[in-house]
């Protein structure tokens, strides 16, 4: 049994693999002490060696890691795992997105990452889920029942939450703002894609990956299937998990 | 040593340049620390390193103290923030150069009072430095020549010279036999107005041994860099930007004494197996814009991640030393045009084309024995960061692993960077 923990900007995942098989996973919000979280939910599995990685990776190998890898290494080893002909992977956090090419041997051969903006990152649709009363989970299934083809220029979150106020004032479907805001993560995120270039299969791994709408609009704007993972939250504590095999 | 190490204050001195003295009197205790966590906690540095410590011990006191006195006794001291301003004129005429180049975020909140906030960070600082009156070396010095490298630069200069008398060059953008006319013009208007301001013409000999100086400053830190390529590394990466930010404020014949005995004594180290990093440790090479004291943010991410740094192919690296001037039996004029053709070597990103840098950086590579490439650019700095795009082409050909970055001197992004390293070694370990 290995054991990967992910202490991400909004969550914390962990990912317990056995016998090559992902046996159990958790993700719970992240607190003010990550590391103490973190150790409460591995109090489940004693004496295990833990491999962390995401932000507080550095937090947890000063309380309880035994090693630690970047987020970019640990999802290329989960998106690997899950699906085995994945080149390139697109990973869309609370605080960041990047995006990864791996060589034929699964190692990776370069990456890219958001610069320090919010646009098109898990946060960024929060705000703008809030700023049009949805609840995270139903943000995306509201922009799904839009057909518009309104769009919104701003990159930057503060002021594409303006936007979003004007176009509502000017009484534009609460779905086709929904929609727009959806476009324009696809947008940046297919950027930084072609940028880096995909090569055979594309996963798609994150919190944001549940999010439907993004994976929709992804494959009309690509042209391609892009592959979403059951859980595409635990990819980088899977990645963890792997790395001590 | 580390215990005793201390950035002097001296606020007599402060007030006789007219500082703000009571907000300046908060700084050197903050680069106490920092540079005590930057520079004193690494292990096994060379012995020679104490003097360039004790540069930075005496950046606010005993080196203001000098160019003061230099300025007493009537000699010029002119603020510069290129390599593209010919030094060896200045000290021709018994004057003191000194990079003013801005690289703390301090001062950026000063300048943001005035400037628009989307420009280039070292732009910025420098600039805030004058208005808020929290930098010596600006306060000291008799006027400052700026250039035209860059947009932010060549219309702050129209802003800081309400502030402090500001000569601009102007840079030619491009490299034909009409440019580097225009550039030998800058160049002897450039000493005329050096000049003017110590009444006393330049001789053919004052010029020639001034380049004999530089030359041998450039030498010693060839010197030094090239040294600094023996794997395992006997310096470390940062020691080595600092040098090269001393290079910038330090008296040149002292400055070349000093590098040249350190050199020495790494030589030594090197035949006793004694280095800074263990064999095998990751190699890295920084490329691109500079970094101005006391900007050691990439440096000290990398190298506190387990990598080495071991070039810097930038204005505070080699694009300041790594041409030279062969002065043999030539009268002013021609000095004067072999001075302006070592300049015209620069291979800064503000020329159009620009393929030697990029032929330059590679090269860097292969003789730094380095395994990645870091680029490094300040934000807003446009003509870097569109290079990069080129020099990013010519890596992937070369098979070359290569990390764009681009930063400011705030704090807020050090995680990120941090990921974006680290990822960077594990790719390179494979």
């Amino acid at each position: 049994m290995t054991i990967g923990i992910d202490l991400g900007s909004r969550t914390i995942k962990l990912a317990v693999m056995n016998n090559g098989q992902l046996e159990d996973w958790q993700v719970v919000e992240s607190s003010f002490k990550p590391h103490l979280q973190s150790q409460e939910l591995l109090k489940a599995y004693p004496g295990k060696s833990i491999i962390a990685t995401g932000y507080g990776r550095h937090l947890a190998k000063k309380h309880f890691a035994q090693g630690i890898i970047t987020e970019i290494k640990a999802h290329a080893l989960g998106a690997r795992h899950l699906f085995p002909g994945c080149r390139t992977i697109l990973d869309v956090g609370g605080q960041d997105s990047k995006v990864i090419s791996l060589d034929t041997k699964g190692k990776v051969s370069n990456f890219q990452m958001n610069d320090k903006c919010a646009a098109g990152t898990g946060k960024f649709l929060e705000m703008m889920a809030g700023s049009l009363g949805y609840e995270l989970d139903q943000f995306g299934e509201a922009a799904m029942r839009s057909s518009g083809t309104l769009s919104i220029g701003n990159m930057c979150a503060v002021f594409a939450e303006s936007e979003v106020v004007s176009l509502r004032n000017d009484g534009h479907l609460p779905e086709d703002i929904a929609r727009a805001v959806h476009m324009s993560v696809v947008d940046r995120v297919a950027a930084m894609l072609e940028r880096i270039g995909i090569t055979d299969e594309l996963v798609f791994s994150g919190g944001v990956a549940n999010n439907g709408c993004i994976a929709h609009l992804l494959e009309k704007k690509l042209g391609r299937p892009v592959l979403v993972p059951k859980v595409p939250d635990v990819v980088g504590a899977l990645g963890a998990a792997l790395h001590q095999l | 040593m580390s215990e005793a190490f201390q950035v002097k204050s001296d606020p007599e001195l402060w007030s006789k340049l007219g500082m703000d003295v009571e907000r300046f009197s908060n700084i050197p205790p903050v680069l106490t620390g920092v540079f005590s966590d930057v520079f004193l906690s690494q292990e096994n540095r060379p012995q020679g390193m104490a003097y360039f410590d004790n540069m930075v011990s005496n950046i606010f006191t005993g080196r203001i103290q000098e160019m003061y006195d230099a300025k007493q006794e009537g000699r010029p001291v002119v603020g510069t923030f290129c390599v593209y301003v010919p030094e060896e004129i200045i000290l021709a005429a018994d004057g003191v150069c000194v990079g003013l180049c801005g690289g703390s975020q301090g001062s950026i909140g000063d300048a943001e009072k005035i400037l628009p906030r989307n420009i280039c960070p070292m732009v910025k600082s420098a600039f805030g430095f004058k208005v808020g009156r929290i930098c010596p070396f600006f306060e000291v010095v008799d006027f400052v020549y700026g250039e035209t490298t860059c947009d932010a630069k060549k219309k702050t200069w129209e802003l800081l010279d309400q502030y402090v008398p500001t000569h601009v060059m102007e840079i030619p953008q491009m490299k034909r036999e009409r440019d580097k006319k225009l550039w030998v013009e800058e160049v002897k208007d450039f000493k005329v107005a050096i000049e003017e301001k110590t009444g006393k013409v330049i001789t053919e000999n004052e010029l020639k041994v001034s380049i004999e100086t530089m030359n041998a400053k450039r030498k010693a830190m060839q010197r030094l860099n090239g040294l600094r390529y023996h794997e395992p590394a006997p310096i470390s990466g940062r020691d080595m930007l600092l040098i090269q930010q001393i290079a910038f404020y330090d008296i040149p014949a002292r400055f070349t004494e000093k590098v040249n005995e350190l050199c020495d004594e790494i030589e030594v180290r090197i035949s006793k197996n004694s280095y800074v990093a263990p064999k095998g440790t990751t190699r890295l090479m920084v490329s691109g814009t500079p970094m101005a004291l006391p900007n050691w943010k990439l440096h000290n991410i990398v190298e506190k991640s387990g990598a080495v740094i071991v070039n810097e192919e930038s204005c505070i690296g080699t694009r300041y030393y790594k041409d030279t001037i062969e002065t043999d039996g030539a009268d002013m004029s021609q000095m004067l045009e072999k001075l302006t053709e070592r300049y015209m070597q620069i291979d800064c990103s503000c020329f159009t084309p620009n393929d030697e840098r990029i032929d330059q950086v590679i090269k860097e590579f292969r003789d730094s024995g380095a395994q990645g490439i870091i680029d490094y650019c300040l934000q807003f700095c446009h003509t870097y960061n569109i290079e990069a795009v080129k020099l990013r082409q010519a890596c992937e050909k070369e098979g070359i692993p290569f990390l764009a970055i681009e930063s400011d001197y705030s704090p807020e992004d050090v995680g990120q960077l941090q990921t974006r390293i680290e990822a960077f070694i594990e790719q390179i370990q494979g």
